[in-house]
């Protein structure tokens, strides 16, 4: 580092032969590793053979979501007889069903976005409060409780579960007690969303990481202007950490959609119920094995709708997973 | 990362250490700093470490659906439960399942997920494609658990399933694989290894952060392919590797929700080779409400994650390579 007045001094010998050397690592850096043409063009035949592996279990989904009752497993590539599926009017019992009409599914989307939004915007913000405190302030006792934090995010969820469910149980005998309180509790939708209102480890970690690579004269230059500690924090710090809490916000979007079992736990009324949880009804529902009805082109068009927002999502914030996943492994 | 030690270390004299480090909360910022952790402090107390507690002392009791209604006292049954977890003969099949499961799964996404990123890695340099490889690789990892609960159990059906369907073009009769009881393991599994791409993800950013130095100096002494595999990449991305390894093991013990949505609630056939340990405490706690011994069951499964990520720590000592400054 020079120092203020040195800029343009001569640059010392040492410096001046290492120059040319990082220049050329990066050169040959381009060149390597060799491959030819040959072994190119097979690499690209063999990753063009796995995508289909991979794609073909969607275009599957897709097709089969539009054949009609008793084509559903054909496996045709393309539905013979196009079939709409989800909406329509339903006919007596030997005709197709309509995904819309035999349960509340839009309802049960609209549940699981409103839920997934509320969780993913609480847990954004908290988190960044919580990481940005572990990264810039120096307290006692904050190695102590950064441990305990890494520590909680081995503990399997299942170990909390059940005493968290009786405490749901015990807020809402509480609130039906006393009706001037909201219901809250078990069979509402609460305990899908209220506990990230305090963050999440994971997300600390990972926002923490991000907080501590922002230069603190940034921090100590808003502070001579005059910032209380809360303002520095929404005016430098958050702004700053926009990437990290996008990827915050995306990744409990999809962990909210992906649960299955919270929503089991709680939730008992159907108008409740998250996407996941009613397609897991509808699998029930319909699914010859289990004694169901056989309307199996109902369970396909229900698992596009339930595939379909994540690919959105994943095509809107591709750069946000993808960074997102590597920085996890970063931590070695 | 400095430390509570770091601020409180002095080599002038003043005040004991201790004094310091009390004297810390007199101040303004240690205030705001709390001020700052409390939600997720509160959360800490009331939502992990109080239910652990409360957990803990649950699986000495027999509570049970009588006593969340308040119908009858809450008494200690002692070790019963820890007891029971030996004799319940559904206890050792689950676990033998989700042992079964998570050895075949945890290698297979590694290797599988290891063999995509190098290719990605390898034409990376050359070709824009590599980013349509890899979205393309990563789009399983965006489905559902519950879609893929779905679509387990309708593209490994042993009649019409389009497994079988594609294994019998290359002249394998394929296995009923949602019946047969020694091939719905693997079907979870294969479906896993399907959505392997976050970890091929983690895995393609440590092969990106591997110096090509090396590759170079290998290369000029000749070393041959798998020499360099075996010297380099492997050495080089094992924090990773090791990394993806403890995350996928924890995730491969819990595993609960494609095998409960394709084999378990309402319409589900049931099997015992499907009974994960984490369905089977499910169903112990909120099927059958023995909140006591699904209690029990949870600690079990809390002892076997602590040894097993210690037996991988422990191991990895041996084999986990971090490079000193370079990050």
């Amino acid at each position: 580092m020079t120092t203020v007045g040195q800029e343009n001094a001569p640059v010392p010998a040492a410096a001046a032969v290492r120059i040319p050397e990082t220049v050329q690592t990066q050169r040959r850096r381009l060149r390597l590793p060799p491959l030819s043409w040959l072994t190119f063009a097979i690499f690209i035949l063999v990753m063009i053979a796995l995508s289909i592996l991979f794609l073909y279990p969607f275009e599957w989904l897709i097709a089969a979501s539009f054949k009609p009752r008793g084509e559903t497993f054909d496996n045709t590539f393309l539905p013979q007889h196009w079939a709409w599926n989800f909406t329509g009017k339903n006919l007596p019992s030997p005709y197709p069903q309509k995904l819309f009409n035999v349960a509340p599914v839009a309802r049960w989307m609209i549940n699981s976005l409103w839920i997934s939004f509320l969780a993913a915007t609480a847990t954004t913000f908290v988190s960044a409060s919580v990481a940005f405190a572990f990264a810039y302030f120096r307290f006692p006792l904050r190695n102590f409780f950064f441990g305990v934090l890494l520590a909680t995010m081995m503990l399997p969820g299942e170990v909390t579960m059940i005493p968290v469910y009786l405490l749901w149980n015990k807020i809402g005998h509480f609130t039906l007690d006393h009706p001037v309180l909201p219901h809250i509790g078990v069979n509402t939708q609460y305990p899908l969303w209220m506990p990230n209102i305090f963050g999440s480890a994971f997300y600390i970690f990972l926002q923490r990481q991000f907080f501590l690579g922002i230069p603190r004269d940034y921090f100590e230059a808003a502070r001579m202007d005059g910032d209380s500690y809360f303002s520095m924090f929404r005016r430098i710090a958050l702004p700053l950490a926009k990437p990290a809490l996008i990827v915050t916000f995306v990744f409990e979007l999809q962990a909210k959609w992906f649960d299955l079992i919270t929503p089991l736990i709680y939730l008992r009324d159907q108008a409740l119920f998250t996407a996941p949880l009613g397609m897991k009804i509808l699998l029930d529902r319909f699914n010859n094995v289990g004694g169901g009805e056989g309307d199996y082109q109902v369970i396909m068009a229900g698992t596009l709708l339930l595939v379909l927002p994540m690919v959105i999502l994943f095509a809107a914030f591709q750069k946000y997973f993808i960074r997102g996943i590597a920085t996890q492994g970063r931590k070695g | 990362m400095a430390s509570v030690a770091a601020t409180t270390k002095t080599t002038a004299p003043g005040p004991s250490r201790a004094r310091r480090w009390f004297r810390g909360f007199r101040e303004r910022e240690t205030w705001v700093a709390y001020l700052f952790i409390s939600p997720w402090l509160f959360g800490f107390i009331v939502l992990t470490f109080g239910p652990m507690l409360f957990s803990l002392y649950y699986s000495f009791t027999n509570y049970g659906l009588q006593q969340i209604a308040g119908l009858e006292p809450t008494k200690s049954v002692g070790f019963k439960n820890y007891h029971q977890l030996i004799t319940d003969p559904k206890v050792t099949a689950s676990l033998k399942n989700t042992f079964t499961y998570t050895v075949m799964m945890v290698p297979g996404r590694i290797i599988f997920a290891l063999f995509l990123a190098m290719m990605l890695h390898r034409i990376g340099r050359w070709a824009k494609t590599s980013g349509v490889f890899r979205t393309i690789f990563y789009l399983p990892h965006m489905t559902p658990p519950v879609a893929i609960g779905v679509m387990l159990i309708f593209l490994f059906n042993g009649r019409v399933g389009i497994v079988n369907k594609g294994l019998s073009f290359i002249g394998i009769q394929g296995p009923y694989w949602t019946t047969d009881p020694s091939w719905i393991k693997p079907s979870i599994a294969l479906m896993d290894i399907w959505s392997c791409g976050g970890t091929m993800v983690i895995l393609l950013a440590a092969l990106y952060a591997v110096p090509q130095q090396l590759y170079e100096a290998a290369a000029m002494d000749g070393a041959p392919g798998w020499r360099r595999f075996k010297d380099i990449t492997l050495p080089m991305i094992s924090p990773a590797l090791f990394f993806s390894f403890i995350i996928l093991t924890l995730y491969g013990l819990q595993q609960f929700a494609q095998a409960y949505t394709a084999y378990f609630g309402a319409g589900g056939t049931q099997p015992e080779a499907a009974l994960m340990f984490s369905v089977y405490l499910f169903r112990n706690a909120f099927e059958y409400f023995n909140l006591g011994f699904a209690s029990a069951m949870a600690w079990l499964l809390f002892a076997i994650s602590m040894v097993v990520t210690l037996i991988n720590i422990g191991v990895s000592r041996r084999f986990v390579f971090y490079q000193g400054s370079q990050r």
